[in-house]
């Protein structure tokens, strides 16, 4: 017997990637833009979602859909179907993030549902996990990081990871933030230099505060991957 | 635990090796990993232990992981720099507009095999 090294320098998830990049080129050609939904369970996923869709389809005519993921249940899709937003959902059975597997069988099912051409933007509302969903490309355009006022301002210094791959930032649920000890200049003190390039928002889903302004950037920014 | 997902990759990546080879089995690899990444090495060696086993051609395989510190490249001024996973302005001129070149690393280097004589 001998012994010998075999060069491979090979990404790890490379048949992860290579199935995004597959989505991605699917996207383009559809011209639909993927958001990427990260956050804690209970930030307000579902409620800036359903507030996000309401002013992209009246506001700006673009029609949306969802593609939920969860442990268990159909709570969320429920909840999209009854907005009348086509929705699918993806039931991890315990895998605390998606794949790009599980987001091919979605769109497929979109695809056959309502038709691809005839979605503007799709949003995928990932498990709610601030570690895992960081390291996995699902082909999206975007991804946003909802962080709500009661979990705190520390978040960012505890879970660098997600903060730091989102391409904007939104701190919901603006309206309670009285009643908790939430340290604004903290909170902007950290992601100042862990992820200086991602705009930042406040908001409340539920009251409408901050919604126009965070609707008005992500509009301009699905012009511009069409473009 | 997404570990188990990535220890499920690598250990792939490994069998595929040997087979093309024409090896008997392996019995290295040595992964990069960056920073930056959310892998807990903790997890990830449990679950090296517990799914290398299932397989003669992997059992006696040992992980290595050579980790990656974060460093980044500054549009601003061209600087490049170290950064710890907090800190991703560049120190030079205080731009935010900077790009990280490592730390998300998430690489098989290569593998150990065992071949016949």
């Amino acid at each position: 017997m001998s012994e010998r090294t075999v060069d491979i320098s090979t990404p790890i998830l490379s048949r992860n990637d290579r199935l995004a990049a597959e989505l991605r080129d699917r996207f383009r050609g559809s011209h639909t833009f993927v958001i990427n939904v990260l956050s804690s369970p209970g930030s307000g996923k579902t409620s800036t979602i359903l507030a996000t869709n309401e002013r992209l389809r009246d506001g700006h005519g673009l029609r949306c859909a969802v593609i939920e993921g969860d442990i268990a249940s159909d709570v969320d899709a429920v909840t999209m179907k009854e907005a009348g937003i086509p929705a699918v959902q993806i039931n991890t059975g315990g895998l605390c993030h998606l794949e790009g597997n599980m987001i091919r069988e979605a769109v497929d099912a979109l695809d056959a549902g309502v038709g691809l051409d005839a979605i503007d933007v799709i949003f995928i509302e990932n498990v709610g996990n601030l570690v895992c969903p960081v390291d996995f490309d699902l082909g999206e355009n975007l991804s946003v990081m909802i962080l709500s006022v009661p979990e705190g301002d520390d978040k960012p210094v505890k879970y660098p990871g997600i903060f730091q791959h989102a391409g904007a930032i939104l701190l919901n649920k603006i309206d309670v933030a009285p009643a908790f000890d939430f340290d604004q200049k903290a909170y902007n003190g950290t992601l100042d230099d862990l992820n200086p390039q991602a705009p930042r928002f406040s908001v409340s889903a539920t009251k409408g505060d901050g919604m126009d302004e965070w609707v008005t950037w992500l509009v301009d920014r699905i012009e511009a991957a069409r473009s | 635990m997404h570990e188990m997902g990535i220890v499920d990759g690598v250990l792939s990546t490994v069998r595929a090796t040997v087979q093309h080879e024409g090896a008997t089995r392996a019995v290295g690899v040595t992964l990069r990993i960056g920073d930056m990444t959310e892998v807990v090495r903790e997890s990830l060696d449990f679950a090296w232990e517990v799914l290398r086993e299932e397989d003669p051609q992997t059992a006696a395989c040992e992980l290595t992981v050579e980790e990656v510190h974060p460093h980044s490249v500054c549009r601003a001024c061209g600087n490049e720099f170290d950064h710890d996973v907090r800190h991703l302005r560049c120190p030079a001129c205080g731009s935010g507009d900077t790009r990280l070149v490592h730390g998300r690393d998430l690489d098989i280097v290569s593998v150990e095999i065992e071949t016949p004589d």
